[in-house]
């Protein structure tokens, strides 16, 4: 059976320390765009830490949502794309083909997560920092929209290991560079078509609810809410 | 030939294309430089990429979307207005039909152009035609601005064929009366036309299939533009309204821009015995229903939208009703209602000068309302950490001007190439009583035949 990529994410583990925001940005060659292009909201963070605040103060207290592309099955971005840039792999992962992208970034209008980013600009990385860049990873030219791909490249090398040794992949052992990265394990990537697997049970749990899941996108991320909180003068 | 030359209608109607002053080519250059630095600022944002602009992420549409839809909305102004006034045989529109024509064009091509500007590689424009080539991909047919891109260039074919029939008559009407190289280039243009019974005939039979033809595509185009939006699930975007709301919107910024020009046509080329106050007085009538309608679309859509009071749309709801964009949203309601409702409402006051001030609101004020329609919304995405905001930048001013004067330009040049107001039209209308139009034809062809 074909693969499913899916992810986990535990609200109750996320620290908010945004260690998956920097693995990803070292991952997947995403341009920092500076301090005034990031003012103007051109700052580019294929999954952001989002922080909200819930009650007044002094009751107010700091929440976290690891946000990153939904990987939909009703992907809205998907069917807007006047080029097929942006369509369903046979493995569930919204791919964005860069080659194909004329930048209309009508996607990026229809994703109501807010997942896609543009390339407004050619990127740039400052001498020797073009040294560090991954060469698993293409870079994209000005013009064109980019976007969250569960590290695809490192799906790609793990099946192909996979098919070289003659075995099944092993779940947990794939792991994109946000879930690697998570000190606290909030993170749990796997295959949703295998049942045996640590994201597959996960997402099974009734703490589990999808983002905005009443837009009917269907996605393929799985967030499992807080439980219980007390508070310290309550206990 | 002596009938030609003593025709007093023709003469009046033909002098722009043979008398020019000197302001004329003052007025061209000052327009020209302004396009040039449109073009400039276009080549600007070429070479140093989209970034030039003020869209962000996430209000990734901004003025070039809006004034895409803006123009689109101004090219109602032609044809569908001439081509409803033709079919139900409206007399008082002869002298308009033309200049109304031609502001659909110019509109059309000017209003297409900012898809492509606005686009991060725009040099792939071409991606969106289907032609068969060794990637055998074609254009996504589920994606709304594939179906824009169809709708708009059917509607320019279309126009364009809309504006030249009625051209024929004229083009040999001018061939005739002119030498030289004139003489070669509108007898290339009429068509070999020489006004026999025959050819009038299928004239008529032309415009009349033109004219029924025009009408569902002209309709079809805004709806489709509408579709860019409503077809996203993006709060305020995502509703059944949108295309009749657009498409009454594009026919009331039509009109505005119908009425402007040919305020201005009426001044500059001394038209006053062919543009009559009753013209003035009955698009304006046209506007003053087309003001309701806009108020009537624009309540009905604000009031299910608050009364439904679901989280994200309240959230643009109210800042465009009192937030941020409260401003830009009030004086988009006075423009559009406030100031031409009173105006055109009122007999003493729905003159010319009274219909161009009201039309020039209207023009404003169709503006804000694209613009409100994309940003706010845009900007208030579901995800509150999401929200953002736009500004303008300088590029994107300077092509939007450029695109006014553009319009402008190109409105003068055709008028100092073509007669303005359709001259064997007005003929056809100054017959006493046509019991049947072949006998105002065929007059006419002989009229033409006398020809040297």
């Amino acid at each position: 059976m074909a693969h499913r990529w899916g992810m986990v994410v535990d609200l109750d583990r996320c620290t908010g320390c945004e260690a998956c925001v920097t693995a990803c940005h070292a991952e997947n060659n995403i341009p920092t765009v500076g301090a005034a292009e990031a003012a103007r909201g051109r700052a580019m963070h294929w999954i952001r830490v989002e922080r909200y605040w819930e009650g007044e103060f002094p009751e107010a207290r700091l929440t976290f949502r690891p946000v990153l592309c939904q990987q939909c099955d009703n992907a809205p971005c998907e069917a807007v794309c006047p080029t097929y840039a942006s369509h369903q792999t046979d493995e569930g992962l919204n791919a964005q083909v860069y080659n194909r992208c004329i930048g209309t970034r009508y996607c990026a209008n229809a994703c109501m997560y807010n997942v896609r980013f543009f390339n407004f600009f050619h990127p740039q990385w400052e001498k020797p920092l073009q040294l560090q860049l991954n060469p698993d990873v293409s870079l994209r030219e000005a013009g064109v929209m980019e976007k969250c791909t569960f590290c695809v490249q490192r799906i790609k090398a793990a099946k192909s290991e996979a098919r070289a040794e003659e075995r099944e992949l092993v779940d947990g052992a794939l792991q994109p560079a946000c879930a690697q990265a998570c000190p606290a394990g909030a993170l749990v990537f796997g295959d949703l078509n295998d049942p045996e697997s640590r994201v597959a049970r996960l997402s099974e749990s009734p703490r589990g609810s999808k983002l905005l899941e009443e837009y009917g996108a269907e996605p393929k991320i799985t967030y499992l809410q807080r439980q219980g909180w007390h508070e310290p003068d309550a206990q | 030939m002596n009938r030609t030359r003593n025709n007093p209608l023709a003469d009046d109607l033909v002098r722009p294309l043979f008398h020019t002053s000197v302001w004329f080519y003052g007025a061209v250059l000052v327009l020209a430089t302004v396009v040039l630095a449109g073009a400039a600022a276009w080549g600007y944002q070429l070479w140093y990429g989209i970034g030039v602009a003020g869209i962000n992420w996430p209000v990734f549409w901004g003025f070039y979307l809006t004034n895409f839809v803006f123009w689109i909305g101004i090219s109602h102004a032609g044809t569908l207005i001439s081509a409803i006034l033709r079919l139900v045989n409206a007399r008082w529109r002869r002298p308009v039909t033309r200049c109304a024509e031609v502001i659909t064009v110019f509109a059309l091509m000017i209003g297409a152009m900012f898809p492509i500007i606005h686009l991060g590689r725009p040099w792939l424009a071409f991606w969106l035609a289907p032609y068969p080539s060794a990637r055998e991909i074609w254009p996504n047919f589920r994606s709304p601005l594939v179906w824009d891109f169809f709708a708009i260039n059917t509607y320019l074919t279309g126009s364009l064929m809309f504006l030249l029939l009625p051209m024929i008559p004229d083009f040999a009407l001018v061939r005739d009366r002119s030498t030289g190289w004139r003489r070669r280039i509108y007898g290339a243009l009429a068509l070999g036309w020489q006004g026999t019974t025959k050819q009038w005939h299928r004239l008529e039979s032309g415009m009349q299939i033109m004219a029924i033809a025009i009408i569902p595509v002209a309709v079809s185009v805004h709806t489709i533009v509408s579709f860019d939006f409503s077809m996203a699930t993006v709060p305020m975007w995502h509703s059944t309204i949108f295309g009749p709301y657009f498409v009454a919107g594009a026919i009331f910024s039509g009109i505005a821009a119908l009425i402007v020009a040919m305020a201005a046509l009426r001044k500059l080329l001394h038209l006053e015995a062919y543009l009559h106050p009753v013209h003035f007085e009955n698009l304006g009538k046209l506007l003053l229903l087309m003001s309701l309608l806009w108020a009537y679309f624009v309540f009905a859509e604000r009031l299910t939208v608050w009364y439904g009071n679901e989280h994200s749309e309240m959230a643009v709801f109210w800042a465009t009703q009192r937030g941020e964009y409260a401003p830009l949203y009030w004086a988009m309601v006075v423009c559009n209602f406030v100031i031409p409702f009173p105006i055109l409402a009122l007999r003493q006051l729905r003159t010319i000068a009274g219909t161009v001030v009201a039309s020039f609101a209207v023009l404003i004020g169709m503006w804000l309302e694209r613009f409100l329609i994309i940003v706010p919304s845009l900007a208030h995405k579901p995800l509150p950490y999401t929200w953002g905001d736009y500004a303008p930048q300088p590029v994107e001013i300077i092509i939007m001007v450029a695109t006014f004067a553009a319009m402008i330009l190109l409105y003068m040049l055709f008028s100092k190439f073509v007669p303005i107001i359709s001259i064997w039209e007005m003929k056809v209308g100054n017959q006493p009583h046509p019991p049947v139009v072949t006998e105002a034809e065929d007059e006419l062809a002989g009229l033409w035949r006398a020809r040297p």
